[in-house]
């Protein structure tokens, strides 16, 4: 059997796997901790996402949960004035550049953000910042089974890792730079056009409605 | 942009040679598409399919790196490269209008090369004369404190020049068609 270790998150007490990652360790004794670019097989995390943030009792700052390993007697809080600022920072600069309308989406109700706004009761609309005024990406509808809505995506690459290390399709990674960063193809191109065997593995993955699935739209619809 | 007759071989036995003197570790991914760029003035698509292949990396990884960095260039230098300034004295003077207007004339974006291969047009962030601003470096000539008028006259200059050189081409070619029938009658 492998070797347990006790961590303390938010006053109780709980054992988990030596080794395991905070965030996961988390998540699978049932504490709630934000996360979008987290991904459980990846060796090493992004940490990109910005909003996995928690306080370590030793450590003078919010850490982000996924960079961090359990460890004997660890004392987590992941809900304090500090902490909840950042993730509230966080999320409304991924907001800013994310085409709201929820109402249109058709993840609406299984989205990620929604779920963390719920959660940690952030707004889904921008208050402090203005959105980006950057023009609409068009939406690529060439693959036959699903629809990549760029607007839509936070960047969050689960969709890209997916594509590297399971498929191993390597027709989708991130390109450009700065606000014109997106997930695209070589060149450029569509997805029906690119190399991209239409697995839909990268559909499955992603948090929010930037990969949709077409059947979905028309069963709604 | 397409490619010329020829280019594509030229393109591949340049990246080739490139790729032989470099490792196959990802680390070597930069220094190869500079050496590229170095040869060939900017990163062809056919080149950096090559590239990949040798690192054994997918070839979106390839093109995401040479999209991220404002070094590298994706099109062929045109034949007058025009480079319009876009530092805080020109910003502050409309260095902006005057790209949006290169950019309209030349019906290209900034970064890119007009199909002719005569133009391209890029952004650069202070040509050093801030006095004069707005400036435009065309062909390492200063242009100051250009108009949306001024884009027009300095395009229309470089027409005029052509149009000059073709006639010119023509006259030589007629002269000398004109000398060989004379050849033949004596």
């Amino acid at each position: 059997m492998s070797s347990k270790v006790n961590i303390t998150i938010d006053g109780e007490q709980y054992q988990v796997p030596a080794g395991e990652n905070l965030l996961w360790a988390a998540l699978d004794c049932g504490v709630y901790i934000p996360h979008l670019c987290s991904i459980r097989e990846k060796e090493r995390s992004d940490a990109s996402c910005r909003l996995c943030f928690v306080e370590i009792e030793g450590i003078p700052n919010p850490v982000t949960s996924c960079t961090q390993e359990v460890r004997e007697g660890m004392v987590v809080k992941t809900r304090t004035p500090l902490v909840d600022r950042l993730v509230k920072t966080g999320f409304e600069l991924l907001l800013s550049d994310h085409k709201l309308r929820c109402g249109k989406c058709p993840k609406n109700r299984q989205c990620e953000l929604q779920k963390i706004a719920k959660e940690r009761k952030l707004k889904l609309k921008l208050t402090r910042l203005r959105p980006l005024l950057t023009e609409e990406e068009p939406v690529d509808d060439s693959a036959k089974t699903f629809i990549y809505d760029p607007n839509r995506c936070i960047l969050c690459g689960q969709c890209i890792w997916v594509d590297h290390h399971k498929v191993e399709a390597g027709a989708i990674g991130f390109i450009n730079r700065g606000f014109d960063r997106k997930m695209g193809t070589f060149g450029d191109v569509s997805l029906a056009e690119s190399i991209c065997t239409q697995c839909g593995e990268c559909v499955k993955v992603c948090p929010v409605g930037a990969l949709t699935f077409k059947v979905e739209e028309v069963e709604k619809g | 942009m397409d490619l010329l007759e020829g280019e594509l071989e030229q393109i591949q036995s340049d990246t080739g040679a490139i790729l032989q003197h470099h490792g196959t570790k990802r680390q070597e991914l930069i220094p190869i598409i500079q050496e590229v760029q170095e040869k060939m003035g900017y990163v062809p698509k056919p080149a950096m399919q090559l590239i990949a292949e040798a690192l054994k990396i997918p070839e979106v990884d390839v093109y995401g790196v040479t999209t991220f960095y404002n070094q590298f260039r994706m099109n062929p230098p045109g034949k007058h490269q025009i480079k319009v300034c876009m530092g805080t004295a020109c910003h502050m003077m409309g260095g902006h209008i005057v790209l949006d207007c290169f950019e309209r004339r030349l019906e290209i974006k900034e970064g890119e090369t007009t199909p002719d291969r005569e133009f391209s047009l890029e952004r650069v962030a202070c040509v050093g004369c801030c006095a004069l601003a707005p400036v435009v470096d065309v062909d390492k000539k200063i242009e100051a404190k250009v108009s949306p008028i001024r884009v027009d006259g300095i395009l229309l200059t470089y027409d005029i020049e052509k149009q000059e050189q073709e006639k010119k081409a023509k006259l030589e070619e007629e002269q000398k068609e004109g000398e060989e029938k004379g050849g033949q009658v004596e």
